[in-house]
């Protein structure tokens, strides 16, 4: 209990230079890293990777092009990814998401290929059958009461089945142009001839701009409301490690052909996802059923409700990976999203989702996502064979699992 | 008589924070049927956990002897090896196995790891037949009533050749009828030459079945009585159970003379609910009880009396199933069928059991005050993360919540400090009515007079307030009116003048055939 009377003096305005700051702030610093082990060990684990193959392959890792790839390759691990970690933190698994993927390519395909349709209006099509899809899934789970494991292994089962069913068995291609153009293409060129892309450059300049202006005014709002800030020179740091972050990867980008449009697209699931989860009421309620369920229910959350959303919005992910991977072979196969929902698990688990739920991120998804692709980017890259680096991936997923494990035992005890 | 087969000196039991046991002293005679009986938390389940070695040696101070010899037990096994079986509340018994599989579970009638099923039948139906079950032993123990399962319960401990059986409340969860069978069995069983201890909270029974009665309170032995011997009234074992000083424990209360012209804030009319499983138990029959603003009215009820179930139907029909009953809100009949209508038309329920129905322990102190009522924090179903965190800042400072910052996690506070949070939850969604739920279980002493300050104050502002507790000292000390339970019926309503810790026990030890 003494540990309240040292903590804290609630200081109304940022704090100042004396050395008693300094200690707050290392204090701060070191709480700050205690309580998010899990993230900050997995983004520092992401580092030592990244690094360790940078290394390994005289740099090849980070050369633009390799880098453009990386994002290209694993995005639709990462869309899932997202999807998964809010399944996960609901309480419950989800293992028909490769299915799915697999089913809305095909889909795609019958729609696009064969009858011609416009691919803005089959795209669209398409996600409202995800929907569908995650919308039957869900139903069955929260208002009929079975289990997730068991209807989404059902789901992987009869999607599967369905897919092989609409294809009659084969691959069908190729898709509009269109659609390639925008789920496996680049942002258009613009403007005078640089040695970089310019609309990369530009939107990478916003983003920096964006981010540096939102932190300042979170700062701002929290000192209205009195309550403590980082202190001045620490902000400082943290905002010019952002946007040396930000910028270094869009100089990375805009020197090979620019950004993806896929990588736009993960920014906008990932930033919309992350803020619905933090600040979204309705985020709110999936880490509450997902961390206490009879406690929801008796607070008045709608627990059925929101589980049906969460698959539902599972569901319409998986049809856009599906879509970003069919367009990206530019053909639907029935073996499309193979073990997809295991590396979506994998991702997630990596990225800190606890078994029990009510814990996770969006953010860590895509961490642990990153971390499996660029495993598997550097491995490939260092000529290690797919037969070691699925052990090589397994390990990774058991020591991170088991790191959290020891650190909360220490903690807990 | 013959001489004690157990003996129990001296015994002290500390938690951290809190002593259970402060000098408990037990005395059982070979062949007896020794009663133990005490208020909820008088320390009746930890003794005997301290007898059976859930509570290894070690950890108590105070010599137990059995049979003569002093034992230190270092686990259940140890203790069930010299033949003291324990029968909790709770029944250990796997639901989708079979009788007989339960009765020799842990204890299989196997050789070289192979079991005998033709020796397990055989034994399990000796075994069966001799505590009255006339089920085939390959039975589900699902499919079979409560009653029953608590007899494959003695009949493993009879597996177990038992020399002394231990029942905690063994009637409690029963009807009537199971009640009779169940006491007949354990006279039969003395027959047999088996001791029992038996803990309940039924006068009556115990008057019929026991040889003797210890009375514990506040962690300490008060008295032994020979029930056959000398003429024990229920009023002596009332007096020895409650009997406690009554120190300066709650805030000076001024009590509110009730506004009789209004209609309640809070009225609930003939409710009735059924056990959720057996459907056959009316666990809450025919309660009437209203409550005014500014008043606090007690229900005092011991366990298995329907309190929280009532409370929980009431709120929501978050237990068992509903069988008849109204709600009526400052004299307007409203729908409480769901959580959330129960929220919106300003009713709180600050549960029992904050762990399991009232927090998520992994989240923060902040997360946790907000969720019942994000909507106050939150525009176009966008939390606003800084009105949340002062908002929490705020009842941190005004609930006195002892914790570093409102991003703790609540799992890491003490009991006090939690119960303070599932309040301040409670209170955060501006309800005017309160319905608490034992909301000083498992407290320290000082954390209780803060919780009972801030109870005082909801009720002052005009909030009605209906507190549910098994401590009569504490309805007695805060209420302007308490109403008594027993086995779901409502058995009497007091005013503050009237109540006494006598009269209200009286009323919640009546069984149902005394109250029709």
């Amino acid at each position: 209990m003494s540990t309240d009377v040292t903590a804290k003096t609630p200081a109304p305005a940022p704090a100042g230079k004396s050395g008693a700051a300094a200690d707050g702030l290392l204090r701060l610093l070191v709480d700050g890293l205690r309580s998010n082990m899990r993230q900050y060990g997995m983004l520092i684990a992401l580092g030592v990777i990244v690094a360790l193959f940078a290394v390994w392959t005289d740099g090849d890792l980070l050369l633009p092009r390799n880098v453009s790839n990386l994002v290209l390759q694993n995005s639709y691990i990462l869309i899932l990814a997202i999807g998964m970690m809010i399944v996960i933190i609901a309480g419950h698994i989800d293992l028909s998401v490769g299915s799915i993927t697999a089913f809305i390519g095909g889909v795609a395909a019958v729609l696009m290929v064969k009858n011609d349709i416009p691919w803005p209006l089959a795209v669209l099509i398409c996600l409202a059958m995800g929907a569908t899809a995650g919308a039957a899934q869900g139903f069955l789970i929260a208002y009929a009461g079975m289990p997730s494991f068991i209807v989404t292994l059902a789901g992987m089962l009869i999607f599967r089945g369905l897919t092989e069913v609409f294809l009659e068995g084969q691959t069908l291609g190729p898709f509009p142009e269109g659609l390639q153009k925008t789920a496996n293409g680049f942002l258009p060129e613009i403007g005078p001839s640089t040695n970089y892309h310019n609309l990369t450059l530009l939107l990478g300049l916003a983003l920096c701009g964006f981010v540096i202006l939102q932190e300042v005014r979170d700062r701002k709002r929290q000192s209205e409301y009195y309550l403590e800030v980082l202190p001045a020179k620490l902000f400082a740091v943290k905002l010019a490690a952002l946007s040396a972050a930000v910028l270094t990867f869009t100089m990375l980008l805009a020197s090979y052909k620019g950004a993806p449009v896929v990588l736009l697209i993960l920014g906008v699931l990932l930033v919309g996802f992350g803020y619905i989860m933090r600040n979204g009421v309705i985020g709110r309620h999936v880490y509450a059923i997902g961390g206490n369920l009879p406690a929801a229910k008796l607070s008045g959350v709608k627990d059925k409700k929101v589980t049906f959303l969460v698959f539902v919005n599972m569901g319409m992910l998986a049809a856009l990976a599906g879509l970003v991977f069919a367009a990206r072979f530019n053909a639907a196969s029935p073996k499309a999203g193979l073990n997809f929902e295991l590396e979506a698990i994998a991702a997630s688990f990596i990225g800190g989702a606890s078994m029990s739920g009510g814990v996770g991120t969006v953010l860590g998804a895509i961490i642990g996502g990153l971390v499996l692709g660029v495993l598997n980017n550097g491995m490939n890259l260092v000529g290690v064979g797919t037969d070691w680096q699925q052990v090589i991936k397994g390990l990774v997923l058991l020591a991170a699992v088991g790191f959290d494990v020891w650190n909360k035992r220490k903690v807990g005890s | 008589m013959a001489g004690p087969v157990l003996e129990m000196r001296s015994i002290v039991k500390t938690f951290p924070g809190v002593k259970a046991l402060s000098d408990v002293t037990l005395t059982v005679r070979q062949g007896e049927v020794h009663a133990i009986c005490g208020e909820n938390g008088a320390g009746k389940s930890t003794l005997m956990k301290v007898l059976s070695g859930v509570h290894p040696h070690g950890t108590y101070e105070g010599d137990i002897l059995f049979e003569g010899e002093v034992v230190s037990f270092k686990d259940i096994r140890a203790s069930e090896h010299r033949g003291i079986v324990i029968i909790h509340q709770e029944l250990a018994l796997v639901p989708y196995m079979s009788i007989a599989e339960n009765i020799f579970l842990g204890n299989e009638q196997a050789s070289g790891g192979v079991i005998s099923w033709n020796e397990t039948l055989k034994h399990a139906t000796r075994l069966m037949r001799r505590v009255g079950l006339e089920d085939h032993p390959s039975t589900r123990v699902a499919d079979i009533g409560v009653g029953k399962q608590q007899l494959v319960e003695i009949a493993k401990a009879l597996s177990k050749e038992v020399k002394l059986l231990v029942l905690d409340e063994p009637t409690a969860a029963l009807n009537d009828e199971d009640s009779g069978k169940l006491i007949d069995l354990i006279l039969e069983l003395k027959e047999q030459g088996i001791t029992s201890i038996i803990i309940s909270h039924k006068l009556n029974e115990i008057r019929k079945v026991a040889d003797s009665v210890t009375i514990l309170r506040d962690g300490r032995t008060i008295e032994t009585l020979d029930v056959k011997a000398e003429e024990t009234s229920e009023e002596r074992i009332i007096n020895g159970m409650i009997g406690r000083d009554l120190d300066h424990r709650f805030p000076d209360r001024t009590p509110h003379d009730a506004d009789a012209g209004a209609a309640p804030a809070l009225e609930i009319r003939n409710w009735t609910v059924h056990h959720p499983i057996d459907q056959q138990r009316k666990v809450v029959d025919d309660v009437s009880i209203s409550v005014r603003r500014g008043e606090i009215v007690g229900i005092a009820g011991l366990m298995g009396a329907g309190r929280t179930e009532l409370a929980m139907s009431v709120f929501g029909r978050t237990y068992g199933r509903y069988a008849g009953g109204t709600v009526l809100k400052d004299g307007e009949e409203i729908r409480t069928k769901t959580v959330p209508q129960a929220v919106a038309h300003g009713i709180a329920y600050v549960t029992e059991d904050r762990k399991h129905y009232g927090l998520n322990l992994d989240d923060t102190i902040g997360r946790n005050i907000s969720l019942s009522a994000l909507d106050k924090v939150s525009k176009r179903g966008v939390v606003d993360s800084h009105e949340e965190r002062k908002v929490a800042e705020d009842f941190r400072k005004s609930m006195n919540i002892k914790a570093p910052t409102v991003f703790e996690r609540v799992g890491r506070l003490s009991g006090g400090n939690q119960q303070k949070v599932v309040l301040s939850k409670w209170i955060f969604t501006g309800p005017d009515v309160l319905i608490m739920d034992e909301p000083t279980r498992g407290i320290d002493v000082g954390a209780k007079f803060e919780i009972y300050t801030v109870i005082d104050k909801l009720a002052a502002e005009g909030k009605a307030v209906v507190f549910i507790s098994s401590e009569l000292p504490e309805l007695l000390g805060m209420c302007d009116r308490i109403y008594t339970m027993a086995a779901g019926r409502l058995t009497g309503e007091f005013s503050r003048a009237e109540a006494s810790q006598e009269s209200l026990m009286r009323q919640m030890t009546k069984d149902k055939e005394v109250t029709r």
